[in-house]
């Protein structure tokens, strides 16, 4: 048994990690958080000379041909620097997408251009289960799309966009006709949303079942996702235990205290269990295991639990400083609250997690 | 990233699985049970047999040097074996402290004569080892114990109680932990003896548990004469020694607090109507179902990275601190969802209510004391934010003291 990843993993994650504590850094990240720039484009083009945007695709597609094993640990590491790139919406969902089901032109007229950084995709693959405005959700009209997107993760950065309409994958060009983007502000600008609307927009369809494709591209994303949350928590963790062996009161370092103690060591067993489930997810994701879809729930409702707690609780140990604008306490805050409810909320994920134990039970 | 057997490992599972299928009957289910309807002394002859044809086979003792009676294999070995005879009706705790703790720490610290005179009969199943540390002022504060042992002549004399005693009323042999010198600091000047469980002055009196069960006992001495060649290890070296056993638990890697408690909420939230809809149709339900998969087949992937490291030929990692704090609060949380399911009714007991509710109600139950017993939840979070964050230890005004200015 070695439920655990290979050295060479390791050592590809171990080199990712080198190359974004060089590029990923506070003032790198700051600038996309004060709406300077879409994204990071440094950290963006550093790791695509890695390999690290297409280490899951094809090599015939422009990818390196390693594995999700390999992504998993790339998305690990964009969590623990914060990484302000498309990582989600053009690797983990875009190019999956296109990976698993676009027709051999679409793969091969997009597929090496996302593996190169040189194209940002973007995607919306699911109905969105919870709403706040009404304006209708896309839908194939001929074979162009109409419909509104009301909070698309790097909606203004992205060429193209993959959208489930009625069961079937469009993708679209957003520099095209018939789109509209509207940038919007955020509670966490280091990765910006936008409003897209789509008016008789053209677009090509990928064959086959979009509905499942979407779903397996959404499980997949959520184990990718997980792992960017456990590298934000265990950042997190370990920001807030240095600070508070630094930081003395009362005539003696404050991580002395066992109240601090025991809410560092709650935000490290949160942790432990996430990165259980996590590595678990990776492999039914990986052995495209029947397993998957509790596996990548687990995942999701586990780490998104970590982040949130270990986000704000290292807030807290840091007291007033912590909730300063320079310190970056808040800017894991807001990254564990948008990675939290991207591709859906944890009430959601829980519930199918609970939904997927029933099955299998059944 | 897999969860195969590597081809030695492989082998040496098709070995035991053979074996214990020729020696052994396969667990139909959860309520199937080794020794059933045999009375306790029954139950103890039958454990014994099993015992020793495991030791005939070589699987008593599996990461034990042959020289001392063991098989000479490896801790992956040890697991594998573990995982197969899970899978067969055998007997539950009764060797559990004998070959986990008691009998590894007589064969680090024992003298040649001790290993020859307790290890081979002891694998065999002939004797059954207990442990005796925990005392009514020691119990996270381990140091703080009182039990005395007095040099008298060529042994010791001990006065002094234990508690908490797991299998001390079924017991032939104990390691115990006792003060010798009051003058040197808490933890300094302790002795670790081999207790004949017979001797003279020993009293066993088991302890009624707030689940109404008894897995415990007290045990007193009054004037019990240890000979000095059973003495475990260098004299006021004992603190040293009871570590050594406590590390000896490695290889039980918390596998107790994972579980499928999950699973059977379900079934029982299917069973119980609220409203006019089954209670698993409520959002709630299902939440709390979830919550106890994370936690119980979290449990089960932390320890799988364990393993994994043992099958490396590592050390497991720290991350297997965390596993009891989360297994035990699970216990805790699931049973009382399933109990709470039912309303008023869900506080009828198991034998009328139904077997189906027995175990979650076990588990609630024994809960409270999952969450006390080898080390708290308390001390659990101290030793991960001390051993694994880095983080200062507690304040300990009593450490440099003499041990006898702190009586009183």
């Amino acid at each position: 048994m070695n439920f655990d990843f290979s050295e060479d993993q390791r050592r590809l994650q171990a080199e990712v990690r080198r190359v974004l504590a060089d590029y990923s850094t506070s003032p790198n990240v700051r600038a996309v958080l004060e709406g300077r720039t879409l994204y990071c484009a440094e950290t963006w083009r550093q790791l695509a000379a890695l390999g690290a945007l297409g280490v899951a695709l094809p090599e015939a597609q422009g990818g390196v041909g390693l594995g999700l094993l390999e992504l998993c640990l790339v998305a690990e590491e964009a969590g623990r620097a914060l990484a302000a790139v498309p990582l989600l919406s053009s690797v983990y969902l875009a190019a999956e997408a296109l990976r698993r089901a676009g027709s051999p032109a679409q793969q091969a007229l997009w597929l090496p251009r996302l593996a190169s950084g040189e194209v940002i995709g973007t995607a919306a693959l699911a109905a969105a289960a919870h709403r706040i405005s009404t304006a209708p959700p896309p839908c194939r009209v001929g074979d162009a799309l109409t419909g509104t997107l009301h909070a698309l993760p790097d909606g203004m950065a992205a060429e193209i966009c993959v959208v489930l309409a009625g069961g079937e994958l469009a993708l679209v060009e957003l520099n095209g006709p018939g789109v509209t983007r509207q940038a919007l502000s955020s509670l966490d600008p280091s990765r910006p949303l936008a409003r897209i609307e789509f008016a008789a927009a053209p677009a090509t369809w990928l064959p086959g079942d979009g509905a499942a494709t979407a779903r397996a591209v959404t499980l997949g994303a959520a184990t990718l996702l997980a792992f960017e949350q456990i590298g934000g928590a265990e950042a997190a963790l370990y920001m807030a235990r240095d600070y508070v062996l630094q930081r003395r009161a009362f005539g003696r370092v404050v991580g002395g205290f066992q109240a601090v103690k025991h809410k560092l060591a709650d935000i490290y067993t949160k942790l432990e269990l996430a990165r259980a489930h996590a590595y678990f997810a990776a492999w039914a994701l990986a052995s495209d295991a029947p397993e998957l879809p509790r596996a990548a729930a687990a995942a999701r409702v586990a780490a998104t639990a970590a982040y949130t707690l270990a986000a704000e609780e290292g807030l807290h140990l840091h007291g007033g400083i912590g909730f300063t604008w320079e310190m970056d306490c808040h800017l894991h805050l807001r990254r564990a609250r948008w990675l939290g409810q991207i591709i859906g909320n944890e009430h959601l994920w829980r519930d199918a997690l609970a939904t997927a134990l029933i099955e299998e039970a059944a | 990233m897999n969860f195969d057997d590597t081809p030695e490992e492989a082998a040496f599972r098709a070995e035991v699985r053979a074996w214990l299928a020729a020696n052994a009957q396969p667990r139909r289910g959860r309520e199937d049970k080794f020794g059933a309807g045999l009375d306790k002394p029954q139950y103890l002859a039958a454990a014994k047999a099993w015992q020793a044809r495991k030791a005939a086979a070589g699987y008593a003792a599996i990461v034990m040097p042959k020289e001392m009676g063991g098989f000479g294999g490896t801790p992956a070995q040890q697991i594998v074996y573990n995982q197969e005879e899970a899978k067969f009706l055998t007997p539950d705790r009764v060797f559990e402290v004998s070959l986990g703790t008691a009998l590894p720490t007589v064969a680090m610290w024992g003298t040649p004569a001790q290993k020859v005179k307790y290890l081979a009969s002891a694998f065999r199943g002939e004797h059954i080892w207990c442990q005796l540390f925990s005392e009514p002022s020691a119990g996270s504060d381990l140091g703080n114990l009182r039990t005395r042992a007095a040099r008298d002549g060529d042994g010791w004399v001990i006065n002094g109680q234990k508690v908490w005693t797991s299998n001390a009323d079924i017991a032939d042999y104990g390691i115990l932990l006792a003060r010798t010198d009051w003058d040197q600091p808490k933890s300094k000047g302790l002795t670790m003896f081999i207790l004949d469980m017979k001797a003279p002055g020993v009293e066993v009196r088991p302890i009624r548990q707030a689940s109404d069960e008894y897995h415990f006992s007290e045990v007193f001495f009054s004037d019990v004469r240890i000979a000095d060649a059973d003495r475990l290890g260098p004299e006021n070296d004992g603190w040293k020694v009871m570590m050594s056993a406590l590390m000896k638990e490695r290889f039980s890697l918390g596998e107790n607090f994972s579980g499928d408690l999950y699973a059977q909420l379900i079934g029982l939230a299917k069973q119980v109507v609220w409203g006019e809809r089954p209670a698993l149709e409520d959002p709630r339900v299902r939440a709390g179902i979830a919550e106890t998969y994370l936690a119980q087949f979290g449990v089960e992937l932390i320890v799988r990275r364990g393993m994994s490291a043992i099958s490396r030929g590592q050390s497991p990692g720290p991350e297997m601190s965390a596993v009891k704090l989360i297994g035990a609060r699970a216990f805790q949380t699931g049973g009382a969802l399933a109990i709470e399911l039912g309303g008023a009714e869900g506080l009828v007991a198991a034998e009328a209510l139904g077997a189906q509710w027995r175990l979650p109600q076990l588990l609630w139950l024994a809960a409270p004391g999952a969450r006390i017993a080898g080390g708290t939840d308390e001390i659990q979070k101290n030793t991960i934010a001390e051993r694994v964050l880095g983080l200062p230890g507690e304040l300990r005004t009593d450490r440099d003291v003499p041990f006898r200015a702190l009586e009183g």
